[in-house]
C-alpha cells in the first residue's frame, strides 16, 4: 500500500500575531497556526474551472490559493492528493441546523372549539402569533455536532439556518459545520429574512386558511410601511420594527408547492419583493409558469418512494397523478435547468438526510447536468445569500471549506474522504484515502514456521486469501486497523485470526492460528488487481410518462386551442326572445357566437352534427366551492381581506366532472363560517389552464356574506366568537359598515397618508362604492330582512341572497330591495333554519319577480344543475324555458355578466352545451361542453381518456412492482385524498361538519 | 301560474287540510274499485299500455289491459302512469328530525358498539313531517334503520300512512344492520386535531381487522347460545341475532369498499347468513362474486362523485347497469340528508339514463327493494294478491320534469298527498296573489 500522508515537519516561526479570544482555556494553551498544501490534486475550483495536477494552499482557516503553479509555503504541511479531487464544500441555504425545530400547532382551527382570538406571545410583539420577524437565528443558534456530522459526510460545509416557524420567521444566519464554538463559525449574521405559508406553531385561530395566510402577509407589508412613521397608536411594535429592518436582506419564502410558488411570487410582486422560493418538488408540472416568476428556487430532493401496489384493491385508490409524480419527481431539477431557472439544492424535507446522495443521483440520471448540480450546491446558494466572497469556490481569501474525494464528485463510486471546514479536517471516510485494493504478500509466523499466502483485497471489507485454493476471508480495513480471518483449508472449520495496523503499503500485527497458538504476521503490497471495467456509466433513463395539464389522468398533453365551430341542425334553446329554435345552426368564431340561423355556411369551421340534439348556453353555478385550496377563513367574524382568487386550484378534478354536466361558469365563494367572509372569484371551467387563466375576465368582483346558524356556530357548544345570535349577526354588519364609512372618510381627510391601509376595510369600502357586490348566505326571513335594512342604512344593496330557502316569505321585500336570489331546488330539513324550506321557493320568488337562480354548493349536484332547474317544473309548474334560465341566464344577470354569457346570442361568449336530449330531462347527457369556443369536454374523448388512464396506471403499477422486486423500499398504498368542499368546510379539515 | 297539483279528491275520507297536524291517516278502505285508462308499470319489468288495476278490500285483484269489471266504481286515470308504491329501503326516517345542532331530535345513533338488540321501530315517529313529503313523491314504504356502533340493531319496514309506530309497522325487525369497519388506509388530508392523537392509518387498519374478528366471535357465540334449549343467564344481544341463524332475518352489511364486501361474503359463507350489502359504491368491481354468493346490494346513492379521481366520471350513475348485467339482485336507495330521501325516483332515473331500461330502473325501487327487504309477497309490484300500494303520476315518475304524483294508495286506502311544503306554498301563493 502506498504512503498517503507525508508529514513535513517544518517548524518555522512565521506566525507573528497571536490569535486572541475571550474564552479562558482549561488546561494548556494549544493554538496552532498551520498552513497546508494539498498537492497533485484535481481541483475543481468551481463549476466552470477544473485544474489538473494542482495545488491548494490554505492557512489560518482560509484559502491562500489554488492553482497549477502555486508555491508551497515552507511552513506548510504537505498532503499528497494524487488521484484525489478537491471540490468546494456544499452549501445548503434552507437549513434549521442548530435550531430547535418548532412544535407543531396542537390543532388546526376547529370550528367547534373556542377560538383563540389573540396572540399568546408575551411582549411588545405583533398582534398575530404567526408573525415572528423579530426572531434572529444567530441569537438562538447552537453548534450541534450530531446534526452537523451527517451533513459534513454528504459534503456540506456551510449552511444558512433559520427557525422554521411562522409566516414571518425572522432572520437567518450563515454558519459553517465546524465543530466549534458558535462565535467562530458564524459566517454571516442576519444573512436573510424568512417567510412561509404555514403558520407553524401558532395556536392563534387566525389565519386558518391559505387565503388568510396570504392576506396576513399582505397586510403586514402594509403595516410595515405604516409603522415607518412611528404611529403613536401602535406604540413600540418590535415585530414590525424587525420586519422593516429585515426588508433589506435576501427574502426567502417557503412555498413548497408549484402553485404556492406562484402565489408567493405574486405577493412579492405586489410589494416590490423578489423572493427566493423554497420549492416543493412538483414544479416540473408547471415549469413555464414557474419560469415566469423570475425567482431563484431552492429545490428539495424529497422524491417519493415507490408505492407498494401488490394489493390491487389498495392500489386502485392511489391516483394516477400520485403514481406519475413518483416517476417524474426526479426530473424536477432537470426541468429547472432546461428552462434556465436559477436554483440551488437543499437537504430539507428529506425523511433522512442521508438519502441526499442517492436522490441527487436520481436527479442526475433524470437529466440534471453535473456542472449545474455543482453550481446548485456551491456558487448559486452562496451568491443568493451574498456570501460568495466567503464560500462557494476555491478562490483565495475564501474559507478553507472543501472536500477531498476519490473521484469526480457525482460519480456513484466516488467517496468523500475528508471534509475540511475552516481549515480543519473532518474525517468522512479516511479509509478511502488509499486505494486498498490490490494483491498483497501475506506471511504468517508461528512457532518458527512461516506460511505464505497471496491476499487479494477487493475493497475495505472484502478480500480473498489465495493459496492452492481461493479461500474466503472476513476482512476489514478502516484506514489504520486491519483484521482478517480465514480458514487455511477449503471449507475448513477453524480460522486463523489476524489483527494489525497499516503503515503505508505494509501491514503487520499478531493473531492466533487455527489451534489458538499465537502468531505474528506481515503483509506487503505487491501488485494491482486486474480492474474490472467500469460499468457504472450514467444511463439517462428518461421517464416514460408525460406531464399532463392538469396533472391528472383527465388532463391534456397540450392545451387545446380555439377553433371555429359550426354546430349544425340542433334544437337551440337561446334564452332570448326567439326562444327555442328547431333545426338551427350556430356558428362560433374566435370563441364568440358569430351567427345563429339555418343553413349557415361552415367555411373553415369544424362542423359538429347536432341532429336530434339540443344546444344550450353553458350552465352557470352561482354558488360553488370547487377549484380551491380553502374556502373558509373562519377565525374572525369579518374577513373581507381574504380572497378566493389567492388560492384557486385549477387542477381540481371536479372542474372536469362539472364540464361533463354542462357547467361552463362557476362562482367560487368563500364559505359561511363568518358574517363577512372573503372575496369571491368568478371562473370559467377552462380545464388545463392556470389559476389566472380560470378567471372570468372583466367580471364585477363579489364578496361572500353569511347569516344565521353557521355564523353563530350553532354546532359548537363553546362558541366564544361574537356573534352567537342573529341579533349579533346584524350588529356585525352594522359595525362593519360603520367602520368602513369612517375609514373612507379618513382616507379622504387631511391625514390620509398616515392612515393604515386596511385590506379588510378596503374591501368594505369597495362595497359601499358599488365596486364590489354581495352574495349573502341566508336562510330565514328575519335575517334576510335585517340584512337588507342594515345595507340600506349605508346605501348598500345586497346583490344576491344565496341559499335563501325562506326567500319565498320575503320575496316582495327582496324585489323592492333589488336583490337576486340563488337557491337550492329541494334541500330542506338538515338543520333548524331550514325547517320551513320548500321546493316551491324558486317558483314563488320567480313569480314575484325576483331574478332567481338555482345553485349547487355541492360538487356532485353541480353536474346535474339542469335537473335541479327541472324540479321547478315539478314543484311550482314553471315553464321549461323559464326553469332552464335559472341555471343559465338568471345567474348571468345576478353576476352582472349577462352581456357575455347566459344565452345564445351573436357576440356573446361561445359557452355552449350539446345535450343528447331535452336538457331538463334526467335522461339528457352533455355530449360536448364548450367554453370560449373550445371543446373542453367531449364524451368521445372521455372514453379514450379512460382507456389511457387504465393503460398508464398499469404501466406504472408494473414499474413499481419491478422496483419492489429489485429490493427498493416502498411505501404502503394509501388512498389518495379527494378534495370536496362545501360551504361550511374549513381549510385542512376532513369532516364536513357545517355543510350548507 | 298554472295550477299543477290537481288533487283529484275521490273519496270523502280525504279531507281538505289546513296544517300538517290535520293531515289525517286514512281510514280502512274495503271498497272494490278500478283505476283505468293508464299506462301500468307493473314493477317486474312489464308495461301494460291503456290498462287497468282492480282493487278490492285493499288488495290488487286484477291487472289487465283495457277491460274493466262491470259494476265496479271506475277511477279514470286517462294518460297517467300507474306504479307500485316506491320503497325507500334504508333510512333514518322518523328517527332523525332536525339532525344537525339539535341533539334532542335525533334517535338514530345509540351508544355502544354491539347493539343488535336495539330496535329502530320503537322510536319511529310516525308524525315526522318528512313522511308526508316522501308520500307526495310516491314513496309509500320505508326501511327504518339504526346507526350507532358496529352492529347497530334491527330495522323494520313501515308504511307511511299511520297513527303510530305499531300502526306503521309493515314488517318488523326484517334485518340486523352491521357497519363494516373501514378497511382502507387513507392519506391524512390534513393535520387533524392532535388534542387526541390519532392512531396511524396502519394501526387503524389493524384495529379494523381486530374488530372484524370480534364480530365473527360474537356471531360464533350467538350461534352456540341460540342452539341452547335454555340459558342460565339471559343475553339480550346474543338472543337478538337469532333470526340471522334461522333465516327469518337478513344481515344488512353497510359496506362500500371491495375489501369490506369480501368480508361480508365471508360472513355469508361462514354462518350461512342471508347477506345484503348496503352502500356498495365499489360493488361493480365484484359484481360476479356477489352474484355467485347470492348477495343482494342496496346502492345508497346514485348522485355521488366517483370514488377516486381516476374513476369514470359517470361510474356511480352506471353501477346499477353493471350489477344488472351480472345478474345481481339490487335496489336503489336515496340517502341524501339535505333533501331527505325525496329524490328516490330520480336515483332510478339516473340509472336509466346510464344503461338500465326504465322498467329495470323502476324495479330497482319497487320489486327488487321488496325482495331484499323480504316484503315481496305483499308488495313491490302491481300483481294480483298483493297489497294495493299504488302511485299515480301524470308522467314518467323517474324524470323530474314529468314526475308529478297525483294519487297514492296504501293497502287500498287513498292517502293524502298534502304536506307542510305544499301548505307553505299555498300560504304564500295566497300572500302574493299567485294563481
Amino acid at each position: 500500500m502506498k504512503k498517503l500522508v507525508f508529514f513535513v515537519l517544518a517548524l518555522s516561526a512565521t506566525c507573528i500575531t497571536r490569535a486572541q479570544q475571550t474564552f479562558p482555556v482549561n488546561g494548556v494553551a494549544d493554538q496552532r497556526k498551520v498552513a497546508y498544501a494539498f498537492t497533485n490534486a484535481t481541483i475543481v475550483k468551481d463549476g466552470q474551472t477544473t485544474l489538473q495536477n494542482a495545488t491548494l494552499v490554505i492557512r489560518d482557516g482560509k484559502i491562500v490559493a489554488a492553482g497549477s503553479s502555486v508555491a508551497i509555503p515552507k511552513d506548510a504541511v504537505v498532503v499528497d492528493c494524487k488521484n484525489k479531487y478537491i471540490f468546494p464544500s456544499f452549501i445548503d441555504i434552507y437549513s434549521d441546523y442548530g435550531l430547535t425545530p418548532p412544535q407543531r400547532a396542537p390543532a388546526s382551527f376547529d370550528f367547534r372549539a373556542p377560538a383563540q382570538l389573540s396572540s399568546n406571545q408575551k411582549g411588545a410583539y405583533n398582534w398575530n402569533e404567526a408573525m415572528k420577524p423579530e426572531v434572529n437565528a444567530a441569537n438562538i443558534f447552537a453548534t450541534d455536532e450530531k446534526t452537523a456530522k451527517p451533513l459534513r459526510d454528504l459534503g456540506f460545509g456551510t449552511v444558512l439556518t433559520h427557525q422554521k416557524d411562522g409566516l414571518a420567521r425572522g432572520t437567518g444566519v450563515v454558519v459553517t459545520l465546524a465543530n466549534k464554538k458558535e462565535n467562530l463559525i458564524i459566517v454571516k449574521d442576519k444573512a436573510s429574512a424568512h417567510y412561509s405559508m404555514n403558520k407553524g406553531s401558532s395556536t392563534q385561530s387566525y389565519p386558518s386558511s391559505l387565503m388568510g395566510v396570504i392576506a396576513l402577509l399582505r397586510q403586514t407589508y402594509l403595516d410595515g410601511q405604516w409603522y415607518k412613521n412611528k404611529p403613536a397608536s401602535e406604540g413600540l411594535n418590535l415585530s414590525l420594527q424587525a420586519w422593516n429592518e429585515n426588508q433589506k436582506l435576501p427574502q426567502i419564502i417557503d412555498a413548497s408547492d408549484k402553485w404556492n410558488d406562484i402565489r408567493a411570487d405574486r405577493i412579492g410582486d405586489e410589494f416590490g419583493v423578489q423572493y427566493i422560493i423554497k420549492a416543493g418538488g412538483n414544479e416540473y408540472q408547471r415549469i413555464k409558469e414557474i419560469a415566469a416568476t423570475k425567482a431563484a428556487f431552492i429545490l428539495p430532493l424529497n422524491f417519493p418512494m415507490a408505492i407498494d401496489v401488490d394489493d390491487p384493491n389498495d392500489a386502485r385508490l392511489v391516483s394516477l397523478a400520485e403514481m406519475k409524480n413518483w416517476e417524474l419527481a426526479p426530473t424536477n431539477p432537470a426541468a429547472f435547468e432546461t428552462n434556465g431557472i436559477p436554483f440551488c439544492l437543499t437537504t430539507a424535507e428529506l425523511p433522512n438526510v442521508r438519502d441526499f446522495s442517492a436522490n441527487l443521483r436520481k436527479a442526475l440520471d433524470n437529466g440534471l447536468s453535473e456542472a449545474k448540480a455543482l453550481d446548485a450546491l456551491t456558487k448559486t446558494p452562496a451568491t443568493l445569500v451574498g456570501v460568495y466572497d466567503k464560500v462557494g469556490s476555491l478562490d483565495g481569501g475564501k474559507l478553507a471549506n472543501f472536500i477531498i474525494t476519490t473521484g469526480p464528485i457525482f460519480n456513484p463510486k466516488t467517496q468523500i474522504v475528508e471534509n475540511w471546514i475552516q481549515g480543519e479536517s473532518y474525517n468522512v471516510k479516511e479509509e478511502a484515502w488509499g486505494d486498498v485494493k490490490g494483491i498483497y504478500n501475506l506471511s504468517i509466523n508461528g512457532n518458527g514456521n512461516t506460511s505464505n499466502y497471496s491476499l487479494d483485497v477487493k475493497s475495505s471489507t472484502q478480500a480473498t486469501v489465495i493459496s492452492k485454493d481461493s479461500l474466503p476471508a472476513r476482512f476489514s480495513f478502516n484506514g489504520k486497523i486491519v483484521s482478517l480471518s480465514f480458514s487455511p483449508i477449503k471449507r475448513g472449520r477453524s480460522n486463523i485470526r489476524l489483527s494489525g495496523v497499516a503503515n503505508g503499503d505494509t501491514w503487520n500485527g499478531n493473531g492466533e492460528d487455527t489451534s489458538g497458538n499465537r502468531v505474528l504476521w506481515f503483509a506487503s503490497y505487491s501488485k494491482p488487481t486486474i480492474a474490472a471495467p467500469d460499468t457504472t456509466k450514467r444511463q439517462t433513463q428518461l421517464a416514460a410518462g408525460k406531464v399532463l395539464f392538469p396533472f391528472t389522468g383527465y388532463g391534456w398533453d397540450s392545451l387545446p386551442g380555439q377553433q371555429d365551430l359550426l354546430i349544425r341542425n340542433a334544437t337551440v334553446w337561446t334564452n332570448e326572445k326567439e326562444g327555442r329554435l328547431e333545426n338551427t345552426d350556430v356558428l362560433v368564431k374566435n370563441g364568440k357566437i358569430s351567427q345563429v340561423g339555418k343553413g349557415i355556411n361552415a367555411g373553415p369551421a369544424k362542423v359538429i352534427d347536432g341532429t336530434g340534439k339540443y344546444l344550450t348556453p353553458g350552465v352557470i353555478d352561482e354558488h360553488s366551492h370547487i377549484a380551491v385550496v380553502s374556502i373558509n377563513e373562519g377565525a374572525q367574524s369579518v374577513t373581507s381581506e381574504v380572497r378566493i382568487a389567492d388560492n384557486l386550484d385549477p387542477e381540481d378534478i371536479n372542474i372536469y366532472r362539472q364540464l361533463s354536466g354542462g357547467v361552463t361558469t362557476s362562482h367560487i365563494l368563500h364559505g359561511s363560517a363568518n358574517t363577512i367572509g372573503g372575496q369571491t372569484q368568478l371562473i370559467k371551467l377552462r380545464w388545463g389552464v392556470d389559476d389566472e387563466g380560470l378567471k372570468f375576465k372583466g367580471a364585477d368582483p363579489f364578496i361572500k356574506f353569511a347569516l344565521g346558524e353557521n355564523v353563530k356556530r350553532t354546532t359548537s357548544s363553546s362558541n366564544n366568537r361574537f356573534p352567537d345570535t342573529r341579533m349579533g349577526v346584524e350588529e356585525v354588519l352594522n359595525d362593519a359598515f360603520a367602520r368602513a364609512t369612517d375609514y373612507q372618510k379618513s382616507l379622504k381627510g387631511a391625514d390620509a397618508k398616515n392612515i393604515r391601509r386596511d385590506l379588510e376595510l378596503d374591501a368594505l369600502v369597495e362595497i359601499m362604492n358599488k365596486k364590489r357586490f354581495i352574495t349573502c348566505h341566508s336562510y330565514v326571513q328575519s335575517e334576510i330582512t335585517a340584512a337588507m335594512r342594515v345595507g340600506e342604512k349605508y346605501g348598500v344593496r345586497f346583490n344576491t341572497f344565496t341559499h335563501i330557502l325562506e326567500g319565498y316569505k320575503v320575496a316582495d321585500k327582496m324585489k323592492a330591495h333589488g336583490a337576486n336570489a340563488s337557491t337550492f331546488s329541494d334541500w330542506w330539513g338538515y338543520k333548524t333554519e331550514v325547517q320551513d324550506a320548500i321546493a316551491y321557493n324558486a317558483a314563488i320568488m320567480n313569480a314575484v319577480g325576483v331574478n332567481t337562480c338555482i345553485n349547487s354548493d355541492d360538487p356532485e349536484m353541480a353536474r346535474r344543475l339542469n335537473q335541479e332547474a327541472a324540479k321547478s317544473v315539478k314543484y311550482g309548474g314553471m315553464s321549461e324555458e323559464e326553469a332552464f334560465k335559472m341555471v343559465t341566464l338568471n345567474p348571468a344577470k345576478a353576476l352582472h355578466v349577462e352581456d357575455k354569457v347566459g344565452s345564445i346570442k351573436t357576440g356573446k361568449d361561445a359557452d355552449l352545451v350539446l345535450w343528447s336530449a331535452n336538457p331538463l330531462s334526467i335522461y339528457a347527457v352533455a355530449e360536448k361542453t364548450i367554453v370560449d369556443g373550445i371543446v373542453y369536454f367531449d364524451r368521445e374523448r372521455d372514453l379514450q381518456l379512460r382507456k389511457n388512464i387504465t393503460a398508464e396506471r398499469n404501466r406504472l403499477v408494473q414499474k413499481m412492482l419491478g422496483e419492489k422486486r429489485s429490493g427498493m423500499p416502498t411505501r404502503p398504498a394509501e388512498a389518495s385524498s379527494q378534495k370536496v368542499l362545501q360551504c361550511g368546510d374549513h381549510a385542512e379539515e376532513d369532516d364536513d361538519l357545517e355543510t350548507k | 301560474m298554472k295550477k299543477i297539483i290537481a288533487l283529484i279528491i275521490l273519496f270523502a275520507c280525504v279531507v281538505s287540510t289546513k296544517a300538517q297536524e290535520t293531515i289525517y291517516p286514512s281510514k280502512e278502505n274495503k271498497e272494490h274499485f278500478v283505476i283505468s285508462n293508464a299506462t301500468i308499470h307493473v314493477g317486474n319489468g312489464q308495461v301494460i299500455e291503456n290498462g287497468s288495476v282492480e282493487i278490492n278490500n285493499g288488495k290488487i285483484v286484477k291487472v289487465s289491459s283495457g277491460s274493466t269489471t262491470p259494476g265496479v266504481r271506475v277511477m279514470d286515470a286517462l294518460g297517467k302512469h300507474i306504479y307500485p308504491g316506491l320503497i325507500l329501503p334504508v333510512s333514518h326516517l322518523g328517527l332523525k328530525e332536525i339532525g344537525n345542532g339539535v341533539r334532542g331530535s335525533n334517535d338514530f345513533l345509540e351508544l355502544g358498539d354491539l347493539n343488535p338488540n336495539v330496535r329502530s321501530v320503537v322510536a319511529y315517529n310516525s308524525d315526522s313531517k318528512f313522511i308526508n313529503v316522501l308520500k307526495a313523491n310516491g314513496i309509500l314504504l320505508a326501511g327504518v334503520s339504526p346507526e350507532g356502533g358496529t352492529i347497530t340493531g334491527s330495522s323494520s319496514v313501515v308504511q307511511l300512512d299511520a297513527w303510530n309506530w305499531e300502526d306503521a309497522a309493515y314488517k318488523m325487525d326484517n334485518a340486523i344492520h352491521l357497519n363494516m369497519p373501514n378497511l382502507v388506509i387513507r392519506q391524512v388530508r390534513s393535520r387533524a386535531s392532535t388534542a387526541t392523537p390519532q392512531p396511524s392509518p396502519a394501526d387503524q387498519l389493524k384495529e379494523a381487522l381486530r374488530k372484524v374478528d370480534e364480530i365473527k366471535g360474537f356471531f360464533k357465540e350467538a350461534k352456540v347460545y341460540n342452539l341452547e334449549a335454555a340459558h342460565k343467564e339471559t343475553n339480550l344481544k346474543l338472543e337478538a341475532v337469532k333470526g340471522l341463524f334461522n333465516g327469518t332475518q337478513k344481515l344488512f352489511v353497510h359496506a362500500d369498499q371491495v375489501k369490506q364486501m369480501l368480508v361480508a361474503v365471508d360472513f355469508a359463507k361462514d354462518f350461512g347468513f342471508n347477506v345484503v350489502i348496503v352502500g356498495g359504491n365499489e360493488s361493480y368491481l365484484v359484481a360476479d362474486l356477489l352474484k355467485q354468493n347470492n348477495i343482494a346490494v342496496i346502492l345508497n346513492q346514485e348522485h355521488r362523485l366517483p370514488e377516486t379521481e381516476d374513476e369514470d366520471v359517470d361510474q356511480p350513475f352506471k353501477t346499477p347497469a353493471a350489477l344488472q348485467k351480472a345478474g345481481v339482485l339490487f335496489a336503489l336507495n336515496d340517502d341524501d340528508e339535505t333533501t331527505r330521501y325525496r329524490n328516490l325516483s330520480f336515483n332510478a332515473g339516473t340509472a336509466a339514463a346510464y344503461g338500465l331500461t326504465k322498467e329495470q330502473a323502476l324495479q330497482a325501487i319497487t320489486l327488487n327493494s321488496a325482495k331484499i327487504l323480504g316484503i315481496d309477497k305483499t308488495t313491490g309490484s302491481l300483481e294480483v294478491g298483493k297489497d294495493a300500494n299504488i302511485v299515480i303520476s301524470t308522467g314518467d315518475i323517474l324524470d323530474m320534469k314529468s314526475s308529478i304524483v297525483t294519487n297514492a294508495f296504501i293497502q287500498g286506502r287513498p292517502v293524502s298527498l298534502d304536506n307542510k311544503q305544499k301548505q307553505l306554498y299555498e300560504r304564500y301563493k295566497y300572500k302574493y296573489g299567485i294563481k
